[in-house]
């Protein structure tokens, strides 16, 4: 880990970014979000593939763009959003590299991304933010404003334009290999010397 | 005999998901700050500490702890001289989630068949698991069952010869397989013995024991330490992030099970662990 980033300021960022805002973030950089998110989920990853397969366009084109996984809960009334904590990355696996190589430039989620995913991301520039899905009341609360934008059929795996204020993640993937996830376990794994 | 009105298990049920996705129950709160106290790593604290702020702020406002308000799962316990009366238990059970997650903002996360995935709309139907007990009460415990840590639960037939030690593996290298997936620190529900069903069900009620709270067995009980011990050294952390609290606490139970058996089944639940009871 890039030291203890919890004893630094944040890093603050607004979306969408330039390659230029995400070169400066290290893996386990505490970041607060500010700007514009799209949430999508496995149905909403599913159709937006078979868009490009379709040669059809995309809800937003992703230059540049932040993808949040999530389904929110439904908002009581008076709230923006409803309780929506990071669902777990890896099912967006096989579509993600679709959404990178067209200029995504952040991820927001829970949970290891797969080889083929970091290698595009690295590629094309692309870093993978993690957030705490037991915190779903909290972040809701970072949202200011959210529409859905397409796909309003599948309910809450549609696709929505939020837009956030100091919504906090950490850096689990940087733009030069490290991870988080990788690197906080060897550092705090300890043998205990049974029968294993 | 005792007559219980269908229309008293919907509102108790409509109440049960209400409070169980919105507040934490005491023994999960307990034990996230006895790990907020004992963590090592400071992003694993702050990580713990959200999760405590999470829970005043859900509980005190009446919304989801988490998005995943899950599968909606009963361990119904049923006297055997109850009659329910104005219709089945099993209808009444699904009418009191339907109104329960209607009225109370859950999510709807249950789509009607794994192959056309159609959402339900409403997170019925309910998995319901009975059991008959002498007497004419009925006790009712809800879990709130989040997938993600669900979908990183495992399950191995062992035989006797590989016996314990490599039953012991199997528990620790699922939770290193699931690593930061399951949104750890996690309740961990371990079923042992009984034919392979047995044991996942098992596993499974496991969860909604009281935190912590060891298993009468001795032996049993000295394997949920063990357990607990390896796990949070496995160094996966809150989040995944890195470091010493990686299990809340471990929950063993057994069968008795066949000459030639030795299932286990290792069902995760995430930080979001969610379970109430009700008598009537």
């Amino acid at each position: 880990m890039s030291g203890a980033a919890d004893e630094r300021e944040p890093v603050r960022l607004t979306a969408p970014f330039s390659t230029g805002d995400i070169e400066p973030l290290k893996t386990g950089d505490v970041v607060r979000l500010s700007g514009v998110l799209y949430t999508a989920r496995d149905a909403a990853h599913a159709r937006m593939a078979a868009a490009i397969e379709g040669g059809e366009p995309l809800p937003f084109d992703p230059e540049g763009q932040v993808v949040y996984f999530t389904g929110p809960a439904p908002a009581r009334p008076g709230h923006a959003l409803g309780p929506a904590g990071p669902t777990t990355a890896s099912r967006m696996d096989s579509y993600s590299p679709l959404l990178i190589e067209r200029g995504l430039k952040g991820m927001v989620g829970k949970g290891s991304r797969s080889g083929i995913v970091r290698e595009a991301m690295r590629e094309s520039g692309c870093v993978y933010f993690g957030a705490i899905e037991g915190t779903a009341a909290l972040l809701a609360r970072c949202v200011k404003e959210a529409e859905v934008i397409a796909y309003e059929d599948l309910g809450t795996e549609a696709v929505r334009r939020l837009l956030v204020e100091e919504f906090p993640v950490v850096v689990v993937n940087d733009l030069y290999g490290g991870d988080l996830y990788v690197e906080g376990r060897e550092r705090w794994r300890r043998e205990i010397g049974r029968d294993r | 005999m005792r007559d219980i009105p269908t229309s008293e298990v919907i509102e108790v049920v409509r109440d049960l998901c209400v409070e169980t996705n919105t507040c934490l129950r005491e023994d999960h709160l307990e034990a996230l700050k006895r790990a907020r106290e004992d963590e090592e790593s400071a992003l694993g604290r702050e990580v713990l500490d959200r999760l405590l702020e999470n829970a005043e702020v859900s509980c005190s406002e009446r919304v989801a702890f988490c998005q995943d308000t899950g599968y909606a799962v009963f361990f119904v316990e049923l006297g055997q001289d109850v009659r329910f009366t104005g219709g089945s238990i099993g209808e009444a059970i699904d009418e009191g989630v339907r109104r329960g997650y209607g009225e109370g903002y859950l999510r709807p996360s249950i789509v009607g068949s794994p192959i056309e995935r159609v959402n339900t709309g409403d997170n019925t139907p309910a998995v319901v698991y009975y059991d008959l007990v002498p007497g004419d009460g009925l006790e009712i415990t809800m879990l709130v069952k989040g997938a993600g840590c669900d979908n990183m639960s495992a399950l191995t037939m062992l035989t006797p010869a590989e016996g314990l030690p490599a039953a012991k593996r199997f528990v620790v290298e699922t939770i290193e397989k699931a690593g930061p997936n399951a949104s750890p620190p996690l309740t961990v529900g371990v079923g042992i013995g009984g034919p392979f069903e047995k044991a996942a069900q098992l596993a499974k009620k496991a969860l909604t024991r009281r935190s912590g709270e060891p298993n009468p067995n001795p032996e049993l009980a000295g394997l949920e330490r063990e357990l607990l011990e390896e796990i949070n050294a496995t160094g996966i952390g809150p989040a995944g992030y890195g470091g010493t609290q990686t299990a809340l606490a471990v929950h063993v139970e057994s069968h008795p099970t066949h000459i030639a058996a030795f299932p286990v089944a290792v069902n995760l639940d995430c930080h979001s662990h969610r379970t109430r009871s009700v008598t009537l």
